[in-house]
């Protein structure tokens, strides 16, 4: 059994422990060695993406030290693992151990699907669901087609969820539209992110989605800002907390 | 200065003309969709094109050199300048030893970004957009507020409004077919009067010597086959090596631009008219600065499909007169900083960096890759706001520090909860204003983990 | 230094890593390749007749001012060759033209330059156009279409697909912007 460095990103950590708790659940029922390295904080992308390197930098070479070790690392997010696997090389090309750990470092869905290879799953869970294909998950790590794209579909969030009994994953008029949290975006662009929001949340509820299902809490935690703000019927969850409660062989 | 966010809040203040706005865009989008999926080697040929205008770029000059020799052959002029002041006099000096004083032009983002029309009417030179689309925003003495649906933002009662007053058409009248036809009435008239035609250009062939001009509407060919002079002004980017890379991009362009698979019009100018004159204008102004930098380099590859400004979801509900640039949307936001990084300091970061732009735009621009290194290269030469470069580096300080972490971590979690709602959302929280916080956790995941695991 | 030099030199100033041209594509191809043009002429606001009598057409038969360049089709009212000012041909009501072939993948026909003698303005200015074109010769797509052209020096040469269009008031299709109100492509036998 390889061994996994389990990474759980800062706003996860502090916010959505639940989040870290059902990752950790999933990986340790799988047989799984998981060591959540206490000395961990963030990747660096709220900096990076902020365009201040000079802040993000000695977060990678952080995590380079932190993680490096492991033979695999894996988050329950899609954002910051793009952010190791992709934006890491500029900083920590040539670093000892950093092609490794940029290579070996998966978001929760894809390291199922792909590594685990995960083909049965047994579990219920009957309502009418929405994914949420954020974006940096979707287009940097291709855990799906991205609609722009005319290649042959597949999606690694609904092939896990497919399978659970009594799920309907709706179909919704855009499928990967961003939601418009964006990080810093969704302050500096109030306005048209809460709009983007919005308009995600209305597609989704035309779709009957009752839940919104998503693999970033981030891009969730804006959705559900808005949802409780208007105080409307729908939840959202992370595909964690769904997987947590099946059987995954 | 305003930046993006606040033009942008104003755009979106009117929501029922944002979401109006949002969904003609989208339209087009889904548009592009279905011709996209109609050919089955679509990543191939957007592969194939990403290639010819990486291999282009690679030799720029070289073919440049032998475009201008075999345009020359053709019994074309060629000009080059090297800013818009200078393409501004040479389109000047063309019209005036020509006695011109009535010109009819077809859509030309040039020429926009060289701000010709001022410069021409203030010689006296009536210059008439035909694009519908132009000719409409000339109307209202606005700029286009998109490269390929330049009046996208206007709804047809206001275009009815202002054709009754510019063009007679009866009062509230807005029906699409009856404005359209009344501006082919008003279009050809102008054309019959005008004594030159000046276009754009789609793509230049070195091989041929020729340039390629598409269009839906025959406005470029009205202006250069009734008229004996024309004068074709291009980017020098526009270049590709030989007539059979055109496959390639007119497979792309107006499958990706507009839906369709192909645009009415491609029209090969290599030469004059029988009897005419035909000049090209082959314009820098910035482009060989791009050309010197890698990470910016591929910008220069953009065919000017609109494609990245359809998908995207923040100029879908911004408009493009938010980006106070001539080209707005994700390619806008990487070409207007390279002009005044200071001024436009914003677009960079009005986006989500979604990626949406990137895996549609027909030559493989890494758009919002480069939208996120024009950054850091703005935070770099300091023209991001202080308060956000030092909120970032702060923030820095205590990530990078798991004492510090956990210390603010726990401190918000305690102290959030308790403080009177007022408090907690006041000006200073841009997040609440329509949105919840989180609800805060009694306790982090690392310190449930002990318990968890033991 | 001219400003030709100038910009050649700072182009040649920059280090831009070789980059090799790709291999030449080959595209679509369709089991019936005239059976696709038809569908996206008509996709485009066009219309393909196959074969027939020219008479036939409403659009032909009904017109005051017809100019054509195809032999054997006479002009009516209109002697291009006797009009010396392109702008006489304003209020041409139909242009027959011959086409050289079509492109299966798009509805676009390929008008050589040279056909249009004496005014190319004639495919653009007529209030409508019909293409004359074989029906052996439609080619699946565009690359092989850029195969066939020849280019000539001081030449000119066009695609038409369908008829002249705009969407520019609020995205609604309007055939007829500047150019032709219909185009109406007729195959024939050779
Ligand atoms: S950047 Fe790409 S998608 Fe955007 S206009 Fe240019 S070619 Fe089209």
């Amino acid at each position: 059994m390889p061994s996994v460095g389990l990474f759980i990103p800062c706003y996860v950590d502090q916010l959505y422990p639940q989040v870290g708790l059902a990752t950790l659940r999933i990986l340790r029922r799988l047989g799984f060695n998981v060591e959540f390295p206490p000395e961990q904080t963030c990747c660096g992308q709220p900096m990076a993406n902020s365009g201040c390197d000079a802040a993000a930098r000695p977060l990678a070479e952080r995590f380079l030290a932190i993680f490096g070790k492991y033979d695999h690392v894996v988050a329950p997010s899609g954002s910051c693992v793009s952010m190791v696997r992709n934006h890491y090389d500029h900083w920590l090309h040539g670093k000892p151990r950093f092609e490794h750990l940029r290579d070996n470092t998966f978001e929760l869905c894809e390291y199922l699907t792909g590594v685990v290879k995960v083909t049965k799953i047994d579990g219920d869970f009957p309502f009418k669901v929405g994914l949420q294909m954020s974006c940096h998950g979707l287009r940097e790590l291709r855990l799906a087609r991205s609609s722009e794209q005319m290649t042959a579909p597949y999606n690694k969030v609904r092939q896990l969820l497919s399978q659970l009994r009594g799920i309907e994953i709706v179909d919704l008029l855009r499928p990967d539209e961003c939601c418009g949290f964006g990080g810093a975006f969704a302050v500096d662009e109030e306005a048209v992110s809460c709009l983007m929001g919005r308009d995600r949340i209305e597609d989704h509820a035309r779709a009957g989605a009752e839940v919104i299902v998503g693999y970033d809490m981030s891009c969730l935690m804006h959705l559900d800002g808005l949802i409780r703000r208007a105080e409307r019927a729908q939840r959202v969850m992370h595909v964690a907390e769904i997987l947590e409660k099946a059987q995954l062989a | 200065m305003t930046g993006h966010a606040e033009k942008a809040a104003a755009f979106a203040a009117n929501e029922s003309r944002t979401h109006w706005h949002d969904e003609s865009l989208w339209f087009v989008r889904v548009k592009r969709d279905r011709q996209a999926a109609s050919i089955p080697e679509w990543e191939a040929l957007r592969e194939a094109a990403s290639a010819i205008k990486t291999h282009t770029l690679s030799r720029l000059a070289d073919y440049l050199e032998e475009f201008e020799r075999n345009a020359t052959a053709n019994g074309i002029h060629v000009h080059w300048a090297r800013d818009a002041a200078e393409h501004n006099a040479i389109v000047h000096q063309i019209l005036a030893s020509h006695n011109v004083t009535r010109l009819v032009k077809s859509k030309s983002m040039l020429t926009e970004e060289c701000h010709l029309n001022p410069y021409l009417e203030a010689r006296g030179i009536e210059v008439t957009d035909t694009d519908l689309g132009e000719r409409i925003v000339q109307l209202r003495k606005e700029p286009p507020s998109h490269i390929v649906l330049p009046a996208i933002h206007l709804k047809k009662e206001d275009i009815g409004e202002l054709f009754h007053i510019e063009l007679g058409t009866e009062k509230g009248a807005s029906d699409p077919k009856y404005l359209t036809e009344a501006a082919r009435g008003h279009l050809r008239s102008k054309f019959m009067e005008a004594q030159a035609g000046l276009t754009g250009v789609n793509f230049a062939v070195a091989e041929t010597g020729g340039v390629v001009v598409c269009t839906n509407e025959g406005n470029a060919d009205m202006g250069t086959s009734l008229p004996p002079l024309h004068i074709a002004c291009m980017g020098m980017e526009k270049l590709i090596p030989r007539a059979e890379d055109l496959a390639v991009f007119l497979r792309l362009l107006a499958r990706s631009g507009t839906g369709q698979p192909v645009t009415t019009y491609t029209s090969h100018f290599n030469g004059p008219l029988p009897g005419g004159e035909m000049h090209v204008v082959i314009v820098d102004n910035g482009r060989s600065r791009i050309l010197g930098q890698p990470t910016f380099r591929s910008s220069l590859g953009c065919i000017r499909c609109g494609a990245c400004m359809n998908t995207c979801p923040v100029y879908r509900r911004s408009g493009g007169y938010s980006y106070g640039y001539i080209v707005p949307g994700p390619i806008g936001s990487i070409l207007a900083p390279q002009r005044d990084p200071e001024k436009y300091a914003s677009l960079p970061f009005a986006s989500s960096l979604c990626g949406s732009c990137t895996d549609v735009c027909p030559v493989k621009i890494d758009l919002h890759q480069q939208l996120l290194a024009f950054r850091k290269k703005l935070v770099d030469l300091k023209v991001v706001p202080l308060q956000k470069r030092l909120g970032m580096a702060g923030l820095g300080f205590v990530l990078s520090r798991p004492w510090l972490y956990r210390m603010s971590g726990s401190l918000l979690r305690a102290v959030m909860p308790v403080l009177p709602r007022g408090l907690v959302y006041g000006a200073w929280n841009r997040w609440g204003v329509q949105r919840e916080l989180p609800a805060m956790p009694k306790e982090s995941f690392r310190d449930l983990i002990g318990k968890e695991l033991s | 230094m001219s400003s030709r030099n100038a910009i050649l030199d700072s182009l040649r100033k920059s280090v831009v890593p070789p980059a090799s041209r790709p291999a030449p594509m080959i595209g679509t191809r369709y089991a019936d390749p005239l059976k696709q043009f038809e569908e996206t002429l008509t996709a485009v606001g066009g219309r393909l007749v196959r074969g027939g009598d020219l008479a036939s057409l409403d659009v032909y038969a009904n017109a005051p001012k017809v100019a054509s360049l195809v032999p054997g089709v006479p002009s009516r009212n209109v002697d291009l060759h006797a009009i010396q000012d392109p702008h006489e041909l304003d209020g041409v009501d139909v242009a027959v033209i011959p086409g050289e072939f079509g492109v299966a993948e798009n509805g676009a026909v390929w008008v050589p330059g040279e056909i249009l003698a004496p005014h190319r303005a004639i495919f653009v200015i007529a209030q409508h156009l019909i293409l004359v074109v074989p029906s052996d010769q439609i080619v699946d797509n565009l690359h092989q279409a850029y195969e066939r052209i020849q280019w000539r020096p001081n030449s000119f040469g066009i695609l038409i697909s369908g008829p002249s269009k705009t969407a520019d008031i609020e995205q609604s299709l309007v055939m007829g912007a500047h150019g032709a109100r219909s185009c109406t492509v007729i195959l024939v036998a050779q």
